[in-house]
């Protein structure tokens, strides 16, 4: 009963926020700060993760290839592969739930809990919209474009493992990547960046917003909104996948 | 003038509020008094919409907030200032930044006037100067003020205030409560404060409204508080030592 009633109040929620926003100065004003917390400064740890993953799936796929009839360029095309179809689009959004996840919590749920919100309606804002929408839009603006330079960075970091571990050559590798290439691959990891970016601001608003109590409820609520918005995410994909690919 | 008539509200099987009514009036400091717990938070947050009443109808100078759509309830919010218990400041805002937040969202005004009202709103506050702090860098007291300084920045025509003096020291509470005084009478606000605070309730106001168990128990001014022969106002008042002394000290003196 608790769960339909969340659901409810999420659509509903979801009605709200997607309301004319009062001041367009405004809201642009705050479009550029979001963009800024939630693409640029995700960008270091998007880095890291994709540089590594990279090169530790290339690294994989060359020791597990017993087989002596597979060619060497399979390490580029599993590299490419992987990275486009899961790595990129979901794994990543499955980090950046937590790290986003828990800071739009968080950061909602104390403007709750300190009557920052109270304040804001009581003036005649429309606190949802004014706080929740222009995250929302940022991160479906800046997803894609974080996705596609992890994917950029994944391969290159792939490419320094096997060539840095002699398990291949620059060409050998680079054959690989291009090889059985499927532009519609992007195409399905991005429509899936943009259904994540989505699911974690608008889910990590929710848990935020309807926070109540004090700093441990906050927490709570973060808590249970990169819980909540990884579930989500793992079901999105699923459904997506057989949407898209089959 | 802001009235409210016969309302009702509850939290599952909790009720709080029971047939309230209350006038409070244009140009006056009405101020809600009673224990914790009692439904003063919460009556003022159905007048001004953060909570929806069961039952019974809230009005501000005739008009029915109760049975406004959300958008027409937007246009009475802007005339609404409102002082919250902890401030509720923007803490990613600066004190200038927190006063010109209602301006930019509600008005035309340039940058330039709009920055000429948050110095005179912080001038009337004494906050002359402190424009570019943080509200974090600020004492409670100051935050107080700089809250009030925002609460008149749009020239509002109801002031609520919610326990304006809880944190603060003796001096720095007389000093909110004056300014809330001085405010009220200077603009001709209908201002409502909720305390706990007898000194304050002695000090300024002009009308008191006592609840107990959700509802309006007894309501005078400060003159007759004191008189009353009314048990659980007179619990409430003399509820300290220091204050029963006063009262035994004015017996004496009768």
């Amino acid at each position: 009963m608790n769960i339909l009633s969340n659901i409810g109040k999420y659509f509903l929620m979801l009605g709200i926020i997607f309301s004319k926003p009062e001041k367009g100065r405004i809201f642009r004003v705050r479009l550029f700060n979001e963009l800024e917390n939630i693409g640029i400064k995700s960008l270091p740890i998007v880095t890291i993760l994709s540089v590594f993953m990279g090169a530790v799936i290339s690294m994989q796929t060359a020791a597990n290839m017993d087989y002596p009839l597979l060619p060497e360029y399979t390490i580029g095309f599993i590299t490419r592969s992987s990275t486009i179809l899961e790595f990129s689009p979901t794994i990543l959004s499955l980090i950046l739930a937590g790290k986003i996840g828990s800071n739009v919590a968080s950061e909602i749920g104390t403007m709750r809990v300190t009557e920052q919100i109270d304040a804001l309606e009581t003036m005649g804002v429309n606190s949802l919209s004014f706080l929740v929408l222009p995250k929302i839009i940022a991160a479906i603006l800046f997803f894609p474009i974080m996705t596609i330079f992890s994917i950029g960075l994944s391969l290159i970091g792939g490419w320094i493992a096997v060539v840095s571990s002699n398990l291949s050559t620059t060409e050998t590798y680079v054959f690989g990547l291009r090889s059985f290439f499927v532009l519609g691959n992007i195409g399905y990891a991005l429509v899936k960046t943009v259904v994540f970016a989505f699911v974690i601001v608008s889910v990590s608003s929710f848990y935020g917003y309807y926070t109540k109590g004090g700093a441990l409820d906050v927490g709570r609520s973060s808590t249970q909104a990169v819980v909540m918005s990884s579930i989500i995410i793992l079901i999105c994909n699923f459904f997506l996948t057989q949407m898209i690919l089959l | 003038m802001i009235e409210v008539k016969n309302i009702n509200k509850s939290f599952s099987t909790n009720k709080i509020l029971r047939d309230l009514s209350a006038k409070f009036e244009t140009g006056k400091v009405n101020m809600i008094i009673g224990q914790s717990g009692q439904g003063k938070s919460v009556l003022t947050k159905c007048i001004v919409g953060l909570h929806e009443v069961d039952s019974g109808a809230v009005s501000y100078d005739g008009r029915n907030f109760s049975e406004l759509d959300s958008f027409e309830r937007r246009e009475i919010r802007k005339e609404i200032g409102m002082l919250f218990q902890g401030s509720a400041l923007f803490d990613s805002m600066t004190v200038e930044e927190n006063i010109m937040f209602p301006l930019s969202m509600f008005t035309n005004m340039t940058k330039k006037e709009r920055l000429e009202r948050a110095n005179f709103c912080l001038e009337r506050v004494n906050l002359t100067g402190k424009n570019k702090l943080l509200p974090a860098e600020c004492s409670g007291g100051m935050q107080k003020r700089i809250a009030i300084a925002r609460a008149i920045a749009m020239k509002p025509k109801y002031l609520f205030c919610d326990e304006p003096n809880s944190g603060l020291d003796p001096q720095t509470a007389i000093v909110i409560d004056n300014l809330i005084r001085e405010i009220t009478y200077e603009y001709n606000i209908t201002t409502v404060v909720i305390t706990h605070d007898m000194n304050s309730v002695i000090e300024i106001a002009d009308n008191i409204i006592f609840i107990h168990q959700g509802q309006n128990w007894w309501s005078g001014d400060r003159n007759s508080i004191i008189k009353t022969d009314n048990k659980e106002i007179l619990d409430f008042v003399y509820a300290s030592d220091f204050m029963k002394r006063i009262k035994d000290l004015m017996q004496t003196k009768i």
